[in-house]
């Protein structure tokens, strides 16, 4: 509980932040909010774990130079010193794992469409281990529904349904197209996902959380939608 | 309009009650969907994906003047296509079931066998080429293929934008439209050839006025 309050101080503030920042904020109500509401509901309602993602050739891999790398910080984040993955929140084994060891766990590749909500599609194979990998390891209580990830990018986070979270085209990647993760696409590590927008995959990634409670997203408080599937 | 001399639509007004709403919401929503669906594109106004955008587009990187979107912002532009267009399809899926269940796609829907001579001739008409319209039933043959195909077209945009949409959740209807990209190039092909429906119908609206009243009235019955 003491943990959920701290998290909701943590959004107010971020929010005063933005406001005090000149960001600007759209809070959606009235005829939209209900709208969008209901459609984030439709959101939820037609993703199907099961439905993957086309996987496509390596040949149709866009040139790297031509993939956008979005961040939020001044600069394109660097990664820290003795940088570890935080896996938290309501799970019976929280943990800290290195590059190596996440490395070490069974990886996956898979090479698919990237959508982002700005309307471009790029395509990039991804190398990693599937989330609900490293969830199995941790072993998230009852009660959670919602996967939460934060980075080191400005405090950069989104908080996703733990359905799009699980789903086997989820990863947290350390490669791309056979390399590993560039700088610019979240060195050393972020989230890939097959079945989400472009925003909602963190990138710097240094925490995973398994939450009761939806804690939104950087994007997400500024009034894009929070389901974000694709 | 004249009328179609069908013993089935005796005592019907021209434009009965449910076409003349459907027809007023559809006037409003396809403004908000064009609107906001020019704010969408605006974020990407190119056709195509990253690395490989498509060199025939003549408009590749032009954005839509803003007088023309609606939303203010990509997040906004979103919110209300994704709410308008809940109302836009439910309104096109009204009429296709009066359409058909009242019979009304007899006197409205563009039939080849009986449509395509007449339509050609009306063009003729239209372009100076002959100096009489051919005859009418109800509609001319030009009409009913405009109308017919603007319903078809406002098919294809619900079913494109799905696509667009959810291109992982709905890929079996992605693929249809050749894929991702595909289904943003149908899509923004859509709002052209609805927006010359639009412009070519506001003309004709002009030159005949009384079709106003009557879109309002229903006109008379037959």
């Amino acid at each position: 509980m003491s943990k959920l309050l701290t998290r909701r101080k943590f959004i107010a503030g971020a929010a005063a932040a933005s406001l005090l920042a000149g960001c600007d904020s759209h809070p959606i109500t009235g005829f939209l909010g209900a709208m969008k509401d209901w459609n984030q509901g439709f959101e939820g309602a037609i993703f199907s774990p099961a439905r993957m993602a086309p996987e496509l050739p390596p040949s149709a891999a866009t040139p790297e130079a031509a993939f956008p790398a979005y961040f939020i910080s001044d600069e394109m984040p660097d990664v820290p010193d003795n940088w570890s993955l935080t896996v938290g929140g309501l799970v019976d084994h929280p943990m800290t794992l290195t590059l190596d060891q996440l490395r070490e766990l069974p990886g996956t590749a898979m090479c698919v469409r990237h959508h982002c909500v700005e309307g471009w599609s790029a395509v990039a194979a991804w190398h990693g281990v599937r989330l609900s990998d490293v969830a199995k390891l941790a072993g998230p209580r009852a009660g959670v529904r919602y996967v939460e990830f934060k980075s080191f990018d400005e405090g950069y986070w989104s908080s996703w349904d733990l359905g799009s979270a699980m789903h086997p085209q989820t990863l947290l990647a350390y490669g791309m197209n056979g390399h590993d993760l560039a700088v610019g696409h979240g060195a050393p590590l972020r989230v890939y996902s097959a079945v989400k927008l472009g925003y909602k995959m963190v990138k710097y990634l240094t925490e995973v959380n398994f939450l009761a409670a939806n804690t939104g997203g950087y994007w997400e408080n500024q009034g894009y939608d929070w389901f974000g599937g694709v | 309009m004249p009328v179609s001399h069908d013993p089935r639509f005796k005592g019907r007004p021209e434009q009965p009650l449910a076409i003349r709403l459907v027809h007023w919401c559809n006037a409003v929503f396809i403004v908000l969907m064009a609107g906001s669906g020019l704010q969408i594109l605006a974020a990407y106004p190119s056709l195509g994906p990253r690395g490989a955008q498509y060199w025939w587009y003549p408009l590749q990187g032009m954005s839509p003047p803003s007088w023309m979107r609606l939303g203010g912002w990509l997040g906004g532009g979103r919110h209300w296509h994704f709410a308008i267009a809940w109302f836009f399809a439910i309104n096109g899926a009204i009429y296709l079931g009066y359409f058909f269940a009242s019979g009304e796609w007899r006197r409205r829907m563009f039939l080849p066998w009986r449509d395509a001579g007449g339509a050609f001739l009306q063009f003729m008409y239209y372009l100076r080429l002959r100096k009489t319209p051919p005859p009418e039933d109800f509609y001319n043959g030009l009409q009913r293929l405009a109308y017919t195909s603007v319903v078809f077209f406002g098919l294809v945009m619900v079913l494109s934008g799905l696509a667009i949409y959810k291109p992982v959740q709905l890929h079996f209807l992605t693929l249809l439209f050749g894929g991702y990209d595909g289904a943003r190039v149908v899509h923004l092909g859509g709002l052209a050839l609805i927006a010359m429906f639009v412009a070519s119908h506001l003309v004709l609206v002009a030159m005949h006025p009384r079709e106003i009243v009557t879109m309002v009235t229903g006109g008379r019955r037959e």
